[in-house]
């Protein structure tokens, strides 16, 4: 028969390569490798930056450099050598763009490999874009409709030259430069990253989307992201991401503070498909992510993520409940295949009172990968009444991969409710022939199987996003059954 | 339409089918009676393609063609429908989505656009009224928390939106009260033609009753022991299948 064996469906899923592998030729402007006072003050000399700013960043890095990196996490790598890591790098091209005309042909060129032509997102839906490229933004759109309402949406590094007192009121409150090793690395090297603030009352009229995408070989990448929702504000902010494929190992260690004032509510969505590495688990991104956010009063903070990329992911987006009655949710797919190896999760702070948070995680992973959910729900002693609901679901394809759960739950209150449910399970044989015998072959079947599993969570992001992110199970997941 | 010949087959390099030959022409009934582990489920998977099956010997020839090289969904494309003993739950994949995507599967396999979402949902609509499902079913995890009678009358929904050449029911009646029966049953009757063949696979006499086969089959062992008219079910149902071993 020339139905696919599990040792064909393994080998061609070996041989696939990363859909998106392509590099972009645009000359940089790079930094010399190596990390030190000189280059942090470079950096924030090369952005025009105020001393406050420079300041800030060289105490991050004194804090830093008295740090060890953090190896608790559920993942083997080779530590990246920092000193061999060049901290800053540029298109060439700096001048401000008023139009797509204006922008690098063969930017564009890549933007349509990657399926998201500027033009194209324009004319699709209210979607504005602020589009980081190798850490400058070369394109901001959909500026003026968002000034009407008083919306500020820019890359940070306008918002520490136009919006200094907002900036530095939040910036690094939410994530203290001290928090961990990777926080505390960003803020020092940040090269860009995105700066929002939604006013008093405002509700957001579109998504507001970021496309993170590491190009300059050898670079790391330091996003600095900042959403500020004032009282009573909504805003729906989509991040995407995608980096050409790599032979070495590239380092991205973001940082995102989301602040949501009281009645506020931010709902916060990624997509990421960083490259994972080749079949036999080199290359990739490290993708070391701090995301964190805070709820005042009647607050609310969602994180909605699909992961398919990065050769070793860690990353907790977390809610911290400070206000009454605020809420926390959490929804991630994670998905693993080939080498990759992903700890993530989140950590639910409950301080304020009837406060309450949903956590529902989907790992998904095949190949040799090893996919961990790490979770911690805290409820502080003047928590009353705090409620916790979490759902970590695994599926797995083949016997070589791994799923594991790490929940915690602190709880310093009596009157905390906390639910936990797990649940473990394989695609089957039998679902694959079921399906086949409907005329839906295994990599649809497989698709559709998936998406399946993980409809809660895709049900939870904006429809584009959903439909982005459900083609990218399917390219992460092909042939990987076994 | 349906050839099987002299067909072999194992699982595990254990042989389960031993010497099967059927012939069914375009408008006939077959029913396939025979005790619990006689091969009955293992022959349905053959015919559909189940690659855990080993064919020894033998073939399956569906219209001419020999099915040997065909995986089990261009099988499925040439017409073949399996209703299951035992469906599978799809969890999150609601009914809806799952015979949608069936059926585009099916007629990009045959150089057809999707079919139009407003098409698709008066078939749905017709299909399920033609066996009383209730709409809300329709949008519930395929056969998750399904009862045993639900999920067969799932199958013959699913059939009734392929519309296929050669339908196998595998005990499609266990797990039916006499109502869902008829329903179903009548449901099948409305989807025959003369041009289409149906493999009926019970235990029972009271499914025969509203599914009227051509032939009756008892098979034992991997074998066909006995092949008659619809009276051969009546026989078996009075004396067992003792005396035919
Ligand atoms: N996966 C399997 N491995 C080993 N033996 C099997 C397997 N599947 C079925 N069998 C055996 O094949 C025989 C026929 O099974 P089956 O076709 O399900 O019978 P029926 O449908 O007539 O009850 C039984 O003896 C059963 O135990
Ligand atoms: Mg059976």
């Amino acid at each position: 028969m020339n139905k696919f064996t599990e040792d064909d469906l393994k080998k061609e899923l070996e041989t696939k390569e990363y859909e998106y592998g392509f590099y972009t030729d645009i000359e940089a402007d790079k930094f010399p490798i190596g990390l030190n006072e000189e280059v942090v003050i470079a950096i924030s000399k090369k952005k025009n930056e105020p001393d406050w700013m420079t300041e800030w960043r060289l105490e991050a890095f004194r804090v830093w450099k008295e740090m060890e990196e953090p190896d608790w996490a559920n993942v083997n790598y080779e530590k990246p050598k920092f000193q061999d890591i060049s901290y800053y790098s540029a298109p060439i091209q700096k001048k401000q763009l008023d139009s797509l005309d204006q922008v690098d042909p063969e930017l564009l060129k890549t933007f349509e490999k990657l399926g998201i032509s500027i033009d194209e997102q324009k004319r699709l839906s209210n979607v504005a874009v602020d589009i980081v490229i190798d850490s400058v933004s070369v394109a901001t759109t959909f500026k003026k409709t968002l000034n009407e309402k008083g919306i500020l949406f820019m890359p940070i590094s306008d918002a520490i030259q136009e919006h200094p007192e907002l900036v530095k009121k939040y910036l690094g409150t939410i994530v203290p430069t001290s928090d961990n090793f990777y926080a505390a690395l960003n803020s020092a090297v940040f090269s860009d990253g995105s700066f929002c603030y939604i006013p008093k009352g405002v509700t957001c009229p579109m998504e507001l989307s970021t496309y993170f995408r590491i190009n300059e070989g050898g670079t790391g990448q330091f996003e600095r992201t900042l959403v500020i929702a004032d009282e009573g504000s909504f805003v729906s902010y989509l991040e995407g991401c995608t980096a050409p494929a790599r032979d070495e190992n590239q380092l991205h260690a973001a940082v995102v503070e989301l602040i949501a004032l009281d009645d506020a509510e931010i709902k916060y969505s990624t997509v990421q498909n960083w490259y994972p590495g080749d079949a036999e688990g080199k290359g990739g991104v490290y993708n070391f992510v701090t995301k964190r956010g805070l709820c005042e009063k009647n607050a609310k903070i969602s994180w909605t993520q699909v992961e398919t990329g990065s050769a070793v992911t860690w990353k907790y987006p977390s809610c911290v409940l400070k206000g009454d009655n605020s809420v926390g949710e959490f929804y991630s797919i994670a998905v693993t295949n080939n080498y990759q190896q992903a700890d993530t999760g989140t950590k639910m702070i409950h301080l304020g009172k009837n406060t309450k948070s949903t956590i529902i995680s989907k790992g998904i992973s095949a190949g040799h990968s090893q996919n961990s959910y790490r979770g911690l729900v805290h409820v502080g002693a003047r928590a009353k009444n705090a409620r916790n609901f979490s759902q970590c679901d695994s599926l797995l394809m083949g016997n070589l991969c791994g799923a594991h759960t790490f929940p915690y739950i602190e709880a310093k209150n009596k009157t905390a409710q906390i639910e936990h449910e797990a649940t473990t399970s394989k695609i089957g044989e039998d679902q694959l022939f079921y399906c086949n015998q409907r005329g839906i072959n295994t990599e649809k079947a497989i698709a559709l199987i998936v998406n399946g599993f993980g409809k809660e969570v895709l049900n939870k992001l904006p429809m584009e996003f959903a439909v982005e992110a459900q083609k990218l199970l399917e390219i992460s997941l092909e042939g990987s059954v076994g | 339409m349906l050839e099987v010949k002299n067909l072999h087959a194992s699982i595990n390099d254990k042989e389960i089918l031993r010497g099967i030959n059927l012939s069914i022409k375009p408008g006939e009934v077959h029913a396939i009676m025979g005790p619990n582990g006689s091969g009955k489920s293992t022959l349905s998977a053959v015919i559909a393609g189940k690659d855990e099956y080993e064919v020894t010997k033998g073939s399956v020839i569906l219209n001419g063609e020999d099915l040997a090289d065909l995986a089990p969904e261009d099988r499925a494309h040439k017409g073949i429908f399996l209703s299951f003993q035992y469906p599978v739950e799809i969890p999150g994949v609601t009914v809806t989505n799952f015979i949608k995507t069936a059926i585009n599967e099916t007629r990009k396999a045959k150089g057809l656009e999707d079919l139009p979402a407003k098409d698709m949902l008066k078939l749905i609509r017709e299909k399920a009224d033609l066996l009383e499902i209730d709409r809300k079913f329709l949008s519930r995890s395929l056969n998750q928390g399904f009862s045993g009678g639900e999920k067969k009358r799932n199958e013959i929904f699913q059939m009734a939106m392929l519309e296929p050449k050669l339908a196998i029911l595998d005990e499609t009646d266990s797990g039916l009260d006499i109502d869902a029966l008829k329903i179903v049953a009548n449901g099948v009757n409305k989807l025959k033609s003369k041009d289409n063949a149906v493999i009926v696979i019970t235990h029972y006499q009271r499914l025969l009753d509203y599914i009227v086969p051509d032939f009756v089959h008892v098979l034992h062992n991997g074998k066909i022991v006995k092949s008659g008219g619809k009276e051969l079910a009546f026989e078996l149902e009075e004396k067992g299948y003792d005396w035919l071993k």
